[in-house]
């Protein structure tokens, strides 16, 4: 059995690997919806453009549901402040998600232009909100939440949603959108031929500039701007979960975080550099190479955030002392452990039939091709 | 705090809304997937395309279901976090882990191959495609199984204990919580209603085609497929009934005896009311026929052992409490930092009741000193609505013979090869389509409503499981909900009954009703 603190890490890392690997597989699937409306000139090109994502963006949408699951598993405290503070925000998310599974499969059941096009808007709606919406959660994340717990440890929101839709907030929104959007012209670009390839192409070439300069103030704005409570005392790593049990004092900033720690700074410098990259090798070749750098810049920004954040999880700004760190947000030792196993028998499993599906239906989608299986088709 | 009753009664409303109708869909995949991985085999076995087709027609009807399957299924999850905070906390030590093992082994399975289901067909070898299709249908059940997990877990909550220091629950052994009896009964129970339904399903819409005589042949094989499936699995519902589950626990046995009406605990074995006229004020059922012996050898399967009723029920929920109250008091010591050995003995020894003290937190800011008028109020919330359950329950068993008949019956002249003539028989099982459903939301309104007032069962009360959140924002997601839903279910009915019209003429094979007759109707 391993260390209760070990695990608590394991778990930081896990859930590391479950937000990169939704981000890195839904991501393409939002920016794909999110750009349909714009990049199918018409309805056989939509489809085209459907299907490059048709047969697997229900698995990849699963992460977000294991993400659902491991924070109720492993950070229940996170998983209940969170969803229950951000009430609104989270049931807007839901909402959007709402159009996917119905635009994809109803859109092209019947034959009606009114009705697909309709569609193309719903999937549009599904592909750009939740990117947003996620983005300006990750804005306030950044800041803190209002959030504290009685003694219950009934947790509290004192916020609103409007509050949560502030400059800094609304700006990662946009970074949001704009690396979905890129990530899945990156992906588009990959599966498609002729004038779609062409305008993917295009797409590429004008967001990836955008992408880097909005996040790129995004990331000074944190560096500079951003700060998080120092942690005074507390009962230790291996302590029973309590998250009232430990006090803070004054804040440092981000900048300071990562100075204590330079070989952090690997992170936004990985971010930086494959997204650089993934964009020049998107313009200069024709392979899947841009869309291995655009995924390991993302997972380079991921990371930032997660070394900026370490050790906590969910910052409160009213009350800094409730914030939720890994030490004291956890399960039991047992769960953690448990959870631990579970995720090590299945995450390959998972990976290894994930590969094969992708293997099977890998190939470009065209508009030909859309016309000689139209029944059997999205 | 004291929580105001709107809230639970809105959070309470939402959850009904939307799990019932996320189970809408959910028994017909589980039955469809089944079904579609049988008809699949007979095609890989024999070579004969009309099994293809069947498999690609009834597959088409599956993934019009299963996107709605999807889109609802995301809310429940999402809607734990959202409505129900506390319960979150609370439990998410045992509940959250069940859930993620669902995902990594049920809901990835499922959702990654489905797309390979729909699109491998010219991919994949036969056997390939077949192996998909398996997989598909047991991911399917997996989730159904590691939901009932959970479930069976909040009716019967083993294998885990309070934790002071966290203040929450705290798995002890998985393998208590995994191998649940109440669990896999349910299990057994809701898996094998969704084959009904699926077959229901199948053989309602196969005879809607026999009594049009189109498609005679594709319709005719697809009929005795789910006539064979429809009869086993109608049986295992029936025979695996889970009123064996309700003698574990205390809140099973309550609702088994609100279920039964059964007021008063009777010599064993205990006789079976049929049908009669509960009357909650008066603690008495008017007019009960009884079958002597019956309730006793379902309930507890001997005839020496008593079923209680629900007045001497009521009176151990009552000596719960005052243990609860207990148990609260050291509670508060414990917190307030006396961690003497004494204390810890008291509160160790009086836990287990712990959440029966938390159902005066209803009417207390401090259950240690609650009033008797208080113990009493909270001893009544512990015994549900007794008509609801009572005749809710019959309409399920009442469905489910119904259902048992029809299977029977249509099996019988499969068998014989004349079920296309037996007219009376195809049109009653057309109008037997809404039985399977009517079944399944009635079976969980009995369990779920039966275990008020809790959310786990003896545990945590449902009053103090809710997400500190205002009413506004309640009836925003409540509107929203109902919004979206009943514009989906519009639009998918339409789907779903065009494609039903249309038939296997919709895979435009060339061999199908309206593309070999010249003069088709138009749709």
């Amino acid at each position: 059995m391993f260390d209760y603190e070990i695990l608590r890490v394991i778990w930081w890392i896990f859930t590391g690997v479950v937000i990169i690997a939704f981000t890195l597989t839904s991501g393409f699937d939002f920016g794909i919806g999110a750009l349909l409306p714009f990049v199918g000139r018409n309805d056989l090109e939509r489809r085209a453009v459907i299907n490059t994502i048709g047969g697997t963006w229900e698995g990849n949408q699963v992460w977000l549901v294991l993400l659902g699951g491991a924070l109720f598993a492993v950070w229940p405290l996170v998983y209940a402040t969170l969803f229950s503070g951000l009430y609104i925000a989270m049931l807007l998310v839901l909402f959007a998600l709402f159009f996917r599974p119905a635009g994809f499969d109803y859109r092209s059941k019947l034959e009606d232009p009114r009705w697909r096009n309709a569609w193309d808007w719903g999937l549009f709606i599904g592909g750009a909100v939740p990117p947003i919406l996620l983005g300006v959660l990750v804005g306030n994340l950044v800041q803190g939440l209002p959030f504290h717990f009685d003694s219950d440890l009934r947790p509290y929101y004192s916020g609103s949603f409007f509050g949560l839709l502030n400059p800094f907030a609304l700006l990662c929104g946009v970074v949001g959108l704009l690396l979905c959007l890129f990530h899945g012209a990156i992906y588009l670009k990959l599966r498609t031929e002729g004038g779609l390839h062409e305008r993917a192409l295009n797409l590429v070439r004008v967001i990836g500039p955008a992408l880097l300069a909005t996040l790129a103030l995004a990331t000074l704005w944190v560096a500079y701007g951003m700060s998080l409570p120092e942690i005074a005392t507390m009962p230790g790593t291996d302590a029973a979960s309590n998250p009232l049990a430990k006090t803070v004092t004054t804040a440092h900033t981000w900048l300071d975080q990562f100075a204590a720690h330079p070989w952090m700074f690997a992170a936004p410098a990985i971010g930086f550099g494959g997204l650089l990259l993934a964009w020049r090798t998107a313009i200069t070749r024709n392979t899947g190479l841009a869309f291995v750098f655009s995924s390991l810049g993302i997972s380079g920004m991921l990371l930032s955030l997660g070394f900026g954040l370490f050790p906590y999880l969910l910052i409160s700004s009213s009350h800094p002392g409730h914030s939720l760190t890994i030490w004291d947000a956890s399960s039991s030792q047992f769960t953690l452990a448990l959870a631990f196993w579970i995720t090590v028998v299945f995450l390959p499993i998972v990976l290894t039939y994930t590969r094969w599906v992708y293997k099977v239906l890998w190939g470009s989608v065209t508009p030909e091709k859309v016309l000689n299986d139209q029944h059997t088709l999205y | 705090m004291i929580i105001g009753d709107e809230i639970v009664s809105l959070s309470r409303l939402q959850f009904g809304l939307t799990a019932m109708y996320h189970f809408l869909f959910v028994p017909l995949t589980l039955g469809m997937s089944f079904i579609l991985a049988i008809m699949e085999s007979v095609y890989v076995m024999t070579g004969k395309p009309v099994y293809k087709d069947m498999t690609k027609f009834w597959g088409k009807l599956f993934g019009i279901n299963f996107a709605m399957g999807v889109t609802t299924g995301i809310t429940l999850e999402f809607q734990f976090g959202t409505n129900w905070a506390y319960y979150s906390h609370y439990v998410g030590d045992i509940f959250g882990p069940i859930l993620a093992s669902e995902g990594w082994m049920a809901f990835f399975l499922e959702s990654t191959l489905v797309g390979l289901f729909f699109f491998g067909w010219d991919r994949l070898s036969k056997v390939q495609h077949l192996a998909v299709t398996w997989a598909v249908a047991f991911g399917t059940s997996f989730s159904a199984l590691w939901i009932l997990i959970a479930n069976g877990w909040m009716q019967h909550p083993v294998g885990s204990a309070f934790n002071y220091e966290t203040l929450r629950m705290e798995m002890q052994s998985f393998a208590d919580v995994f191998f649940n009896p109440v669990a896999q009964v349910k299990f057994v129970h809701t898996v094998a209603a969704g084959y009904v339904t699926g077959s229901m399903f199948v053989l309602g819409i196969s005879a809607w085609y026999l009594l049009q005589r189109r498609d005679l042949g594709f319709a005719r094989r697809s009929f005795s497929v789910a006539a064979g499936f429809g009869l086993a699995s109608v049986l295992s519902v029936i025979v695996l009934g889970d009123e064996s589950g309700y003698t574990s626990g205390e809140t099973q046995r309550i609702k088994l005896a609100a279920i039964e009406a059964e007021w008063e605990t009777h010599e064993p074995p205990a006789s079976f009311t049929v049908i009669g006229f509960p009357d909650q004020d008066a603690e008495k059922t008017h007019l009960a026929l009884k079958i002597p012996y019956a309730l006793g050898l379902i309930a507890t399967r001997s005839i020496d052992e008593p079923v209680l009723g629900i007045k001497d029920l009521r009176e151990d929920s009552t000596r719960r409490i005052r243990n609860g109250m207990i148990a609260y008091g050291e509670l508060a010591k414990l917190r307030a930092g006396d961690k003497s050995e004494a204390t810890r003995a008291r509160f160790d020894q009086h836990k287990v009741d712990l959440g029966y003290g938390l159902l005066l937190k209803k009417y207390t800011e401090e259950p240690a000193n609650a009033s008797e008028e208080m113990i009493r109020k909270a001893a009544a919330d512990t015994i549900p609505r007794v008509a609801p359950m009572f005749w809710v329950f019959r309409l399920m068993v009442a469905a489910g013979f119904t259902m048992l008949f029809v299977f029977a019956m249509s099996f019988y002249y499969c068998a014989t090869r004349v079920a296309d003539q037996k007219r009376w028989l195809l049109r009653l099982a057309v109008w037997c389509i809404p039985l399977p459903w009517i079944a399944s939301e009635a079976g969980w309104f009995v369990a779920e409503y039966g275990r008020q007032p809790w959310t786990i069962s003896g545990v945590l009360p449902t009053s103090m499981s809710v997400s500190s959140i205002s009413t506004e924002q309640l009836w925003f997601s409540i509107g929203g909900f109902l919004f979206f839903y009943t514009a989906l279910l519009v639009i998918e009915m339409y789907l779903m009954i065009k494609y039903i019209r249309l038939g296997p003429s919709s895979l435009h094979t060339g061999r199908y009703h309206f593309e070999t007759k010249a003069a088709a109707p138009a749709l």
